[in-house]
């Protein structure tokens, strides 16, 4: 089948139009996965008898969530509105979805991570049950966001569909293990180290993927913004992964790969944002595979 | 015999679906429309801009703009077939074809800005038109990417009424429930834009289209009028002379949210891939 020669537009004016999201909400993508992933070496912490990184997880994942929440509801038309996520469940809305994915989230990691802190004590003995609880809905907060990217007629984020959650949870997963590697002792950062480096693997090859089924949106990964972005991402990940096979024979060498790994998940946050927003503007990425696909039909 | 929208969304013996035809080959391009919109629900300006695109200085609909008339000036093309004169007839050409369009909210039968509205602000009315609450909206913008047609969007203008919510046609709601026909529709000279029950308007447009094809007008096609579609068909569908791309105009547009269960399932199972790896890198060695 021959693609159309030219396309059409009016005016080049675009027929989509771009999320009015601002970079609250790649910020939100990455602190969202940063603490999915971390309330899951908590646990796993916890329950191996890793005391700092149980406490270094509980602690981060409180950090990237109150930091999370504060993006959420700033990038708000109407701020003081937030509440009104609440008055429904729909399964047809991610937005939704999510909203109750952290709204059950957010109270275990929060009294998890509480018990660390000095004065709050009393709560220690309700820690583990509650970081288990929090580690259990953990990987839904971290993959959850890839399908609200991907539910709209933005051509770069619905094209990436198939690919997209496992970028996501690759790209938590390494950000995670990296923070791990650069605070938690040697001793206790083996989990942390094997996670950090399949995450960033997985981030690699989910982006690889993703750009050989999206079809000319993939155009967009490669080009002005999202390109720099992408491009830096691919750099500090890979980086971050190979640092981090020496993670715990150098000190050096585990805080270089936490900060690259960490570094790399927002690059390619910001980059799948920015690469999505690129193709909503551009009229070409919604008229020509529309074109295409009216073709293939016949 | 066409679905129902109104009857899905759990409404008990709705009245006649509501609609608009535009028929852009009548179009004058007056926006009467525009002002007449803009007047009755008070919709604040949308910016005083030049933007050089022939008559169009309103640009593209959005969350100030809910009738947005387009104004395309194509050089002729000269096929060989009758294209802007009468069969057979001898008079001049003009040197240029001007087409002019009144674009709105397409009110789809599956609207995806209906289904990702996470709080429930927008909603299916009885008419089975789409509506936003501007009590509900908090202003989250998901619609706006969602909908294949770039027609939502949240309005801006420091100080406006319902300034960060989202806004769009709501097909004169008001209006609706009081018998009366939407703003646009009546203030259009020529019946451009005609309103009515949806059965009955896509009969009037598919008798229209015969009688252009008639007339020695064979570009004239529908666009939205068709139930198979990938939003479901239509409530305010159009009579184009040109290809829809050229109105600005997705040619294929598809809902995101049919894909949903499948992008759920995808979710799933990266989630389950990340607990189990979480579980695998503990249970190997120190």
């Amino acid at each position: 089948m021959v693609p159309p020669a030219h396309f059409t537009s009016y005016y080049g004016r675009p027929v989509l139009k771009a999320a009015p999201w601002t970079h609250d909400i790649p910020a939100y993508l990455f602190l969202g996965g940063l603490a999915a992933g971390s309330s899951l070496l908590a646990a796993g912490g916890d329950l191996t008898g890793r005391p700092v990184m149980r406490r270094t997880g509980r602690l981060a994942a409180l950090t990237a969530l109150t930091g999370s929440f504060v993006a959420l509801v700033h990038d708000l038309g109407r701020p003081d509105r937030f509440y009104n996520m609440l008055r429904v469940a729909k399964p047809t809305s991610p937005m939704s979805v999510g909203t109750w994915v952290l709204s059950a989230y957010g109270p275990f990691a929060g009294v998890a991570a509480a018990g660390e802190l000095p004065g709050f004590g009393w709560l220690r003995p309700l820690g583990r049950p509650a970081g288990l609880v929090a580690a259990a809905v953990a990987p839904a907060v971290a993959s959850y966001t890839a399908v609200l990217l991907a539910d709209t007629a933005t051509p770069a984020w619905h094209e990436a569909h198939r690919e997209l959650p496992f970028l996501f949870v690759g790209s938590a997963a390494a950000a995670a293990g990296g923070l791990q590697l650069a605070l938690s002792p040697a001793a206790e950062t083996g989990p942390a180290q094997r996670l950090a480096v399949a995450g960033a693997v997985l981030e690699l090859a989910a982006e690889h993927r993703m750009e050989q089924s999206m079809g000319i949106a993939a155009e967009t990964l490669h080009e002005g913004r999202a390109g720099q972005w992408m491009r830096t991402a691919r750099a500090l990940t890979t980086t971050g992964a190979v640092a981090g096979l020496g993670a715990r024979r150098s000190r050096v060498l585990a805080i270089l790969a936490g900060g690259a790994l960490l570094a790399g998940s927002v690059c390619t946050r910001f980059g799948v944002f920015e690469a999505g927003q690129e193709s909503a503007r551009d009229p070409r990425f919604t008229v020509v595979p529309q074109r295409e696909r009216l073709a293939a039909r016949g | 015999m066409t679905t129902n929208p109104a009857v899905d969304a759990g409404w008990a013996d709705p009245p006649p679906r509501k609609g608009f035809f535009t028929d852009t080959s009548v179009c004058i391009g007056c926006k009467a429309c525009e002002v007449a919109c803009k007047e009755w629900n008070a919709v604040p300006d949308d910016g005083m801009n030049f933007l050089g695109s022939s008559y169009d200085n309103s640009g593209e609909l959005g969350g100030s703009t809910w009738r947005h008339v387009k104004f395309i000036e194509q050089p002729p093309v000269d096929l060989g077939m009758p294209s802007t004169t009468l069969p057979g007839s001898e008079g001049t050409k003009t040197d240029f074809r001007w087409l002019m369009s009144s674009d709105v909210c397409k009110h789809c039968t599956h609207a995806a800005c209906l289904d990702v509205c996470p709080t429930g602000a927008l909603f299916r009315t009885e008419f089975g038109t789409v509506v936003v609450q501007e009590d509900v909206c908090n202003g989250c913008g998901y619609c706006v990417p969602a909908c294949p047609f770039g027609v939502i969007d949240k309005r801006i203008g420091e100080g406006v009424k319902n300034e960060g919510l989202a806004q769009k046609c709501t097909l004169c709601y008001d209006r609706l429930q009081d018998g009366l026909t939407p703003a646009c529709a009546k203030a259009c000279p020529t019946e451009s834009i005609q309103f009515g029950d949806l059965d009955e308007l896509r009969e009037r447009a598919a008798q229209r289209v015969d009688q252009l094809h008639g007339a020695g007008v064979p570009q004239a096609r529908l666009y939205g009028e068709d139930p198979d579609d990938g939003v479901g068909g239509l409530g305010a569908f159009f009579l184009l002379l040109d290809e829809p791309e050229v109105y600005g105009l997705p040619p294929d547009p598809v809902v995101t949210t049919r894909d949903l269960p499948r992008m759920w399932k995808r979710a799933g199972l990266a989630a389950a891939t990340l607990l189990a790896g979480a579980i695998a890198v503990f249970g190997a060695g120190s």
